[in-house]
């Protein structure tokens, strides 16, 4: 993928919903290179969805600034910055009323592409998420649980965003789905050279998937690293035991491995 | 069989013939209350999704305009629309009709209101909170999300509002023919006031069948636009566009009469509105007929030239627009009344017909002879013990009050009902005593007796044809009905009267009214 290299600058950003009373997120600062792949991790509550939100602007900071490709998000126009940063909702909200072609359309249509170059990109789309192209006159409702996920995926990718934010996309999916739906997006992600900021909270997945991981505890970033780094050592408390666990279960599978049959 | 079929035909032929011009005012009238409800109260809604505090206000204004009895708020219509006219004739020369059409719109539309804001805004409201963040996500603004998502996913509950209004504001329609407008109540009102039960079926069935067809092409098209089923869906437009189009040809192609003629909503007036249409239409004068309009609705629309020509009763000009409460001689009150008419509205008077419908109190002939009771004053010592029946009006009837203040009359109890029923409640002894009206056929049907008022607290009832300001000099009219003036006798007018009240082989209004010009003219 041609053009600048993306980046999220978050300095120093802060969100109450009660004028000031409680913070859903505070003092975050975090920055995101081009082509990288972070995944927020964090118990629910934790304040990941609401910084997610925060970066395309479906929620304004209460402090605290955010630059999306070295612009500052708040000069600019909302609209036009959701329109180019594809977005994958929890719960996929697809648009009941509209077929899956029409759901992935939807952000080119607005951007003015017209309607044979929106029906090559839903092929194209439709192909590269891995699903037959006859779904494209379906409605959401008739499509499995993984397949909803994927036309989310989808959309979120029609209009060739450069960045993409997930919010938890492949929950409530089975494990063999999840984990097919994981991969796939992981190779789709180096291919189109996106960058990727997700929200887990399953910490294998994130393990998994990642380049780099931030741990949300209480409305902070507690820490942020490679997996490697946080597996081999984390600082805080909190964070060791949030990563002990892929470690523990990684253990036990290994012993029941190794004591073979019986 | 053979003899019930025989008795019917006539009547169904009649109803039959006035179809076209009832259903198509109708549909009219409906389509266009409903065309301008929508107009108004989806850009309501969607200002009252936007804003709770707006929301509150214009669901509780449009609650509150649905707890007005439709009668009463058609009504209003008419004095406020009067005063407007009035205004505007002042300021810009231009004077509109008070009566009919626009005021049974404006009262109508308001009924549509509810439903529609109120389903729009649930509608709205109900949309899936993250399907509206998924719309604003993939970069739709406020509009694009309104109309690309919020509406398309609240147009099932929208359209259940719109059917509901449409149902409403079809068989609410029927009431708009008190305040001038024909409509399918025109058979309703005409046929409970002669006691033509067809008549009222007819016109239930008419108003029902074309609310269930159009309520349901609108499930039709409903279901077509949620499948995205053209075909369905052209289906059901052209099916509304026949239904409504073929309809409205009726109204449409209706050639405008020449002239207005007024009638109030009992069944005397009925007969003397054919009686004067016929009239016209035999020296080549086109007309329409206002029926079933109140007393105050049709003396202010003949003085504002809605109306033409209508024929009232000097006693209620006297107590009712004069408020005059003595009581003096039969031509001293036809010669004020005639003054003061000319004077304050500009009416004419073309002259009496030759009977007087007073009001009078009956009674069954045996209980007042059983009694000893002859006139008011004998009532009296009874009047305790009795109920008393009226019409729907005279309770609030100056002449009501007079007639207390006279005798000091008080009664047991009250009751309202239609003339109708009135004197069939009297003879079956329901009540004792009734309000009749003394050119009522019923009164020698029933053998009933009018007592005598010494006090004379009741004025005379002449009835006198009046004509509006405009028409006071327009000799074709004039000289048209000229030759009913003095014609109608009492007796000639309760044979009239009793011809559409009987219950064996009733005449229609305008069979009794040919049957007396005949009488009148002579063999």
């Amino acid at each position: 993928m041609a053009g600048p290299p993306a980046t999220i600058e978050i300095k120093d950003v802060a969100k109450s919903y009660d004028r000031g009373r409680s913070f859903a997120v505070r003092n975050i600062s975090l920055d995101i290179s081009a082509g990288e792949f972070i995944v927020l991790v964090g118990t629910s509550g934790s304040g990941k969805t609401t910084l997610l939100k925060l970066i395309n602007r479906l929620l304004e900071p209460s402090a605290g600034s955010i630059h999306v490709e070295g612009k500052d998000v708040a000069t600019g126009d909302a609209v036009s910055l959701r329109r180019r940063i594809g977005y994958v909702f929890q719960g996929v909200g697809l648009f009941p009323h509209l077929t899956v072609a029409e759901n992935i359309s939807v952000t080119p249509k607005l951007l003015g592409v017209d309607k044979a170059a929106c029906a090559a990109r839903v092929d194209e789309l439709l192909d590269l998420m891995r699903l037959p192209r006859e779904l494209g006159e379906r409605f959401p409702a008739t499509l499995s649980g993984g397949q909803r996920q994927r036309v989310g995926v989808a959309r979120a990718l029609a209009a060739r965003p450069r960045i993409v934010l997930m919010d938890e996309p492949f929950g409530a999916v089975d494990p063999i789905t999840r984990d097919a739906l994981s991969c796939d997006y992981r190779r789709l992600h180096d291919e189109l050279g996106l960058t990727t900021v997700m929200i887990t909270h399953d910490v294998l997945e994130a393990v998994l998937l990642a380049d780099r991981i931030a741990v949300l505890n209480e409305g902070q970033i507690v820490e942020t690293g490679s997996p490697h780094d946080l597996l081999s050592g984390a600082r805080h408390p909190y964070v060791r035991d949030l990563m002990a666990m892929p470690q523990r279960q990684a253990d036990r599978i290994h012993a029941l491995i190794k004591a073979g049959p019986g | 069989m053979d003899e019930i079929m025989n008795g019917l035909d006539p009547r169904i032929a009649d109803a039959f013939s006035r179809l076209p011009d009832y259903l198509g005012q109708h549909v009219l009238l409906s389509v266009s209350a409903l065309v301008l409800g929508l107009s108004l109260s989806l850009p309501l809604a969607i200002v009252g999704v936007r804003s709770p505090r707006m929301r509150w206000v214009l669901l509780a204004v449009a609650s509150l305009i649905q707890t007005i009895p439709s009668l009463a708020l058609l009504a209003l219509f008419y004095p406020f629309l009067l005063a407007l006219s009035l205004l505007s004739a002042k300021l810009f020369g231009v004077q509109f009709s008070a009566l009919g059409f626009l005021p049974s719109l404006l009262a109508l539309t308001l009924y549509t209101m509810l439903p529609i804001l109120r389903n729009t805004v649930t509608g709205i409201l109900g949309v899936d909170a993250d399907i509206r963040e998924a719309a604003q996500g993939v970069g739709m603004t406020q509009t694009q999300i309104l109309f690309q998502v919020e509406l398309p996913l609240a147009l099932p509950i929208i359209m259940a509002g719109i059917r509901t209004a449409t149902v409403w504001v079809i068989g609410t329609a029927t009431l708009a023919t008190a305040v001038g407008q024909t409509t399918l109540g025109n058979y309703i009102f005409t046929g409970l006031q002669t006691l033509n039960w067809i008549f009222v079926l007819f016109g239930c069935a008419a108003a029902a069948i074309l609310a269930l067809i159009i309520d349901q092409l609108l499930a039709l098209a409903e279901k077509a636009i949620a499948r995205r089923d053209r075909p369905r869906l052209a289906a059901a437009a052209a099916g509304l566009l026949l239904v409504l189009g073929a309809s409205a040809m009726g109204a449409v192609v209706q050639p405008r009469a020449q002239y207005v003629v007024g009638a109030k909503g009992f069944a005397e007036q009925y007969i003397l509105v054919s009686l004067m249409a016929d009239r016209l239409s035999a020296a080549g004068l086109s007309s329409t007929a206002r029926s079933g309009l109140g007393s105050a609705v049709v003396f202010e629309a003949l003085a504002a030239g809605d109306v033409d020509v209508y024929v009232d009763y000097s006693g209620t000009v006297w107590t009712n627009y004069m408020r005059r409460t003595d009581s003096i001689s039969r031509e001293e009150v036809l010669r004020q009344m005639t003054d003061w008419l000319d004077e304050e509205h500009d009416v004419g008077v073309l002259g009496v017909l030759g009977f007087e419908n007073a009001y009078a109190m009956a009674m069954r002939r045996d209980r007042a002879e059983e009694l000893g009771i002859r006139s008011i004053a004998d009532l009296v010592r009874h009047a305790r013990d009795m109920a008393v029946g009226g019409d729907v009006e005279i309770f609030g009837r100056p002449e009501w009050q007079a007639l207390e203040d006279a005798y000091g009359l008080v009664f047991r109890e009250q009751r309202q009902m239609q003339t109708t029923f009135m004197y069939r409640a009297v003879a079956d002894g329901e009540v004792d005593v009734i309000t009749a009206f003394s050119s009522d056929g019923r009164i020698v049907q029933y053998d009933l007796v009018l007592l005598d008022d010494p006090e004379q607290a009741i004025p005379p009832y002449d009835a006198v044809v009046l004509i509006a300001p405009a028409r006071r000099d327009d000799a074709a009219l004039t000289e048209a009905l000229r030759p009913l003036i003095g014609a109608v006798t009492i007796e000639r007018m309760r044979e009239a009267n009793l011809s559409v009240s009987r219950n064996e082989n009733p005449l229609t209004t305008g069979e009794a009214a040919r049957r007396l010009w005949q009488d009148i003219v002579g063999p």
